[in-house]
């Protein structure tokens, strides 16, 4: 497979990097299994894209404003990716499933669709996905299914820099005051309860083989990771227990219904809008 | 101005006390020089890098940035512009137009 570059007339090209274009019109139709499993990814990327959309015109100073809205815009692009990968399958679009698909369809973990809380709150779940994402992709990358390996791939890139805006505010916060210390160690053990949830493994990815990435298998070097960047910034990595359920099944949280009602209501209100 | 920053780098503790001010400058692509871009707020100068990424180079505009703290740079003073510029006018024979070709040099 391959896909079409589109390199602009100008000196400032957007590159060759896969797009959520070259997937729709490349053609290729995701097998079920597949499908779901991209769900999954897709499901993960939008929710934290819509939540951390949240933060635009409230980030503590305009700069951080831009940085959150950045990193919003390059995980609504994997769920593009992802989503019109998954589409392909049942001869839906992205927008269909993003926006027409109800609550219990979503298959999204319930750390990303947590409330922000304080911006310490949200650094610390920004942490803890952005370094569960990294070490996903950097081994989707060998997936045996090309689509999942290209968008991968592309997305690795922008998740090595959220990995970095995280860590580099971890460290402001836990080394700060007294105060941005309190605030960022509560947020990481409100979201630590939802971090075992993203490395289960579930029979779809252990039926699909060389196509997916076990979660399981991220977890002793997410662990290692996370312990090493706490303990530069004077944090504790949480010992508290694993909230109870989840697994993807379409058992949810209760904040999944808000963000959807958010997210959906204009596509809802007026299907097949353009501006 | 360094300890109100000190108190303000988490943007968490309700202080008035802003970010300092930094210039970034961007090299487009190799050979040419780091030009100035505009400017940021950020709490300390690795932080100002990564501001000043997600400002100024997200169209692939750049290959290097620097940041430097604006209280670093100094100014000319606007309300001299005259002595300090405008006096070149007139001086013609900076130019190398100016002169006139010595009969006999080719490729001038």
């Amino acid at each position: 497979m391959s896909f079409a570059s589109h390199d602009s007339a100008t000196k400032q090209s957007a590159g060759n990097a896969i797009t959520a274009e070259d997937i729709r019109e490349g053609g290729s139709k995701a097998p079920e299994d597949v499908a779901r499993y991209a769900l999954y990814l897709g499901d993960d990327a939008l929710m934290l894209a819509q939540r951390l959309g949240w933060w635009i015109a409230r980030a503590p100073e305009l700069e951080e404003d831009i940085a959150l809205a950045n990193i919003a815009l390059d995980l609504l692009g994997h769920a593009r990716f992802f989503l019109t990968y998954a589409g392909s399958a049942w001869g839906k679009t992205e927008d269909d499933l993003a926006y027409f698909r109800d609550e219990e369809e979503f298959r999204s973990c319930r750390l990303v669709e947590q409330e922000n809380g304080d911006f310490g709150q949200t650094i610390a779940r920004q942490l803890i996905f952005s370094f569960y994402q990294y070490e996903l992709y950097r081994r989707l990358v060998r997936s045996s299914d090309p689509t999942l390996a290209a968008i991968a791939e592309k997305a690795l890139k922008e998740v090595e820099y959220h990995q970095d805006h995280a860590s580099q505010w971890i460290l402001r916060l836990g080394l700060g005051t007294e105060e941005s210390k309190r605030r960022v160690q509560d947020g990481l053990h409100y979201m630590w309860p939802y971090v075992d949830e993203l490395f289960h493994d579930d029979e779809l990815i252990e039926s699909l083989g060389d196509v997916a990435v076990l979660p399981s298998s991220l977890r002793a070097d997410f662990d290692r990771r996370i312990a090493e960047i706490l303990d530069e910034a004077g944090l504790d990595v949480p010992d508290v227990a694993g909230a109870y359920g989840g697994d993807r099944s379409g058992e949810f949280s209760e904040q999944r219904g808000h963000i959807l009602a958010e997210m959906q209501v204009l596509a809802r209100q007026h299907p097949g809008a353009t501006w | 101005m360094s300890e109100n920053n000190e108190n303000n780098v988490t943007g968490l503790g309700g202080s008035s006390a802003e970010w300092p001010l930094w210039e970034v400058f961007v090299r487009s692509s190799r050979g040419l020089s780091h030009v100035h871009a505009g400017s940021l707020h950020a709490p300390d100068a690795t932080m100002a890098v990564r501001n000043a990424r997600d400002l100024y180079t997200r169209r692939n505009e750049g290959t290097s940035v620097w940041v430097v703290p604006s209280e670093a740079v100094t100014a000319s003073d606007p309300d001299s512009k005259g002595g300090y510029f405008e006096s070149a006018q007139g001086k013609s024979y900076r130019h190398a137009t100016y002169y006139t070709k010595s009969e006999g040099v080719k490729h001038l």
